[in-house]
């Protein structure tokens, strides 16, 4: 029924799909691990990001990676903006239920995406082009597809370097600080706001990559991003809210989970694993693997 | 307060009737099936603002609850040829057992985690449907309707009628909540849990209470609709638009008051059967969009919360005035 190559093989593809589902996650892991935003349109934007890469691929054939770097800039505005009206409309305006209207309020603006790409783009699957998209590596009985690899190691570079950006840079571990104690910061002078502000523009920059290496893994549609709820939300509650390392390690549980899955019973059951973990997880352990709150 | 209730069963009944009258009278079969759809949000709004409004715990599983009731009542068709009251009452018994299950999850989370929760629940059940091959798996599963009975002389008019009796069930329990010890026991755990269990609030006993309740009306008020489309799949029967238009309605109307998510799903389903028919369904969650991010920005208490607000200043204005 269950052969060892078979189980390697679901183990290595696992692992790079783990790092993909990590480096998509990295955004939501500093909104909402660090910031507390239940940033639920986090997988619309994502996707955005990917049609962004579409776009850019298709009309003037640019390079995804290459795109997706180019739109970061555009993104990183589009945060700032994202999180100075979430602010305004939600934070400063405080109340028991502050938290319930702003899931709602991502959940409005996540639908809005969803539909102006629907009108810009139609319903179709789409994809990019790339000298590295369609190729494999051959490992002895193995077949590693390349975009896998590309995916891989693009992630790992990203999380490494947002790891590094938050621990040794002042505004880094300002964010840090932020997600620690917000009004130590305030009697020390720093206005926390503008520090969240910053670091949200972070996470939805990233989001350019991440959306580039979305749309090199496999085609996306429109409504991809109900999928990735499950699968970042899993991915950032289970690394234990608002850590990288963690993060990283969540990723890959998950991506292991899901291909053994796949493998032993079917793609039918593909949605239910990311969304299983998470359940379990808020169940049984909601600190998650690495949490900063005990 | 009793005068209050004679013209609130006076307005019931009156509702009842003109719905009655409807399908004896109204030849074109066009308002029922859109009457229908807009019965079933109100039932569902009211449903989900008895947990959601009162309680304060935001729950993302109307979907799940919703294809429940569809599936509740495709397995018993399929399997027994059931008649539609069976189906109903068997869906709000499920949906009274999956309400329990979710009133225990509220021990572990609360806020935002809660309504996460909720969602990866609807997921869970909704692969666990599409690899249920009796029911017809992903495919979805095709159903045929019994020939209807008199009085009505049409399907459709009857499931129209069934589930106006069902807005009348929802809105006569949920009225009567925010009337009882129940309401002020479920506001005094939403404005501060901890505190109102230390005051003796018994509020695993009104959450459970809440979720139960909410539960088994949200089912029944998807059963029906497995023989109104005379056709049911997991991914429409779960989608996530359901949740997400449930809540809209709620937070459209307000949920301080049991009113307020029948406003919202007047408001909010009038409009999306309107542009679904003139305009295109994706302009429809457009709207579902939009006005979810207008109102919760621009009017957090909802539309019950202006007309307060408008009254309050209408009666300051009167005793300001000489």
């Amino acid at each position: 029924l269950f052969s060892f190559d078979l189980l390697l093989d679901a183990v290595v593809i696992g692992v790079l799909l783990g790092c993909f589902y990590a480096a998509v996650s990295l955004g939501l892991s500093v909104a909402f691990g660090l910031l507390d935003v239940p940033h639920v349109a986090h997988p619309a934007f994502l996707v955005l990001a990917s049609y962004a890469v579409y776009f850019l691929n298709e009309h003037y054939g640019i390079d995804p990676l290459l795109a997706g770097l180019l739109i970061t800039p555009l993104f990183f505005v589009f945060g700032l903006i994202a999180y100075r009206l979430y602010y305004e409309t939600f934070e400063r305006r405080g109340g028991s239920d502050a938290g319930v209207r702003g899931i709602a309020f991502f959940f409005g603006i996540a639908f809005i995406i969803e539909v102006l790409i629907i009108l810009q783009f139609g319903v179709d699957q789409r994809s990019v082009t790339a000298d590295y998209i369609g190729k494999a590596w051959r490992l002895g009985d193995m077949r590693i597809p390349f975009r896998l690899v590309v995916a891989f190691a693009v992630a790992a570079a990203l999380t490494i370097l947002l790891t590094l950006y938050l621990s040794k840079t002042f505004m880094g571990r300002a964010i840090r600080a932020v997600a620690q104690d917000q009004e130590a910061l305030r009697l020390m002078g720093a206005n926390p706001i503008r520090i969240k502000q910053w670091a949200f523009g972070i996470a939805t920059a990233v989001l350019g990559i991440a959306g580039a290496l979305l749309i090199i893994v496999a085609p996306v549609e429109p409504t991809l991003d109900r999928t990735y709820i499950g699968r970042t939300f899993c991915v950032v509650v289970m690394a234990g809210l608002g850590s990288m390392t963690g993060t990283l390690v969540a990723g890959i549980i998950l991506g292991v989970a899901e291909t053994i899955v796949l493998t032993l019973f079917g793609a039918s059951w593909a949605p239910a694993i990311s969304f299983g973990m998470l359940l379990a997880v808020l169940a049984v352990r909601p600190q998650g693997l690495f949490g900063r709150r005990s | 307060m009793k005068r209050n209730g004679i013209f609130f069963w006076i307005g019931a009944a009156l509702f009842l009737a003109a719905a009655f009258l409807m399908t004896q009278v109204i030849g074109n079969q066009y308002p029922f099936f859109a009457g229908y759809v807009i019965l079933q949000f109100m039932v569902l709004a009211v449903a989900w603002s008895i947990l959601g409004g009162h309680a304060g715990y935001v729950n993302f599983g109307t979907s799940a609850f919703f294809g429940i009731g569809v599936y509740t009542a495709v397995f018993l068709v399929k399997a027994f040829a059931a008649p539609l009251i069976v189906q109903i009452a068997a869906a709000a018994a499920i949906g009274a057992l999956m309400g329990f299950a979710l009133g225990f999850l509220t021990l572990r989370m609360q806020g935002i985690f809660f309504s996460i929760a909720t969602i990866a629940l609807t997921i869970v059940i909704e692969t666990t449907i599409t690899n249920w091959r009796y029911v017809g798996g992903a495919a979805g599963i095709q159903l045929e309707r019994p020939i209807v009975t008199a009085p009505f002389n049409n399907y459709t008019q009857m499931l129209f009628f069934v589930q106006a009796l069902l807005v009348v069930l929802a809105v006569a329990i949920s009225r009567y909540i925010q009337n009882s010890w129940i309401g002020r026991g479920l506001q005094a755990l939403r404005d501060d849990e901890l505190a109102a269990e230390c005051t003796g609030v018994p509020t695993l006993r009104l959450k459970l209470t809440a979720c139960v309740i909410s539960g088994a009306l949200m089912c029944a008020a998807g059963a029906p609709a497995a023989m109104y489309l005379q056709y049911a799949d997991p991914s429409s029967a779960f989608n996530l638009n359901y949740s997400v238009s449930v809540l809209a309605m709620s937070l459209i109307g307000g949920t301080a008051h049991w009113a307020g998510p029948i406003v919202g799903a007047i408001l909010l389903g009038t409009t999306q059967q309107w542009l679904t028919v003139t305009i295109s369904s994706e302009i429809n969650v457009l709207v579902l969009g939009v006005m979810l991010v207008v109102f919760v920005v621009g009017a957090p208490e909802g539309i019950i919360g202006l007309v307060r607000r408008v009254r309050e200043i209408a009666t300051r204005a009167k005793h300001d005035a000489p």
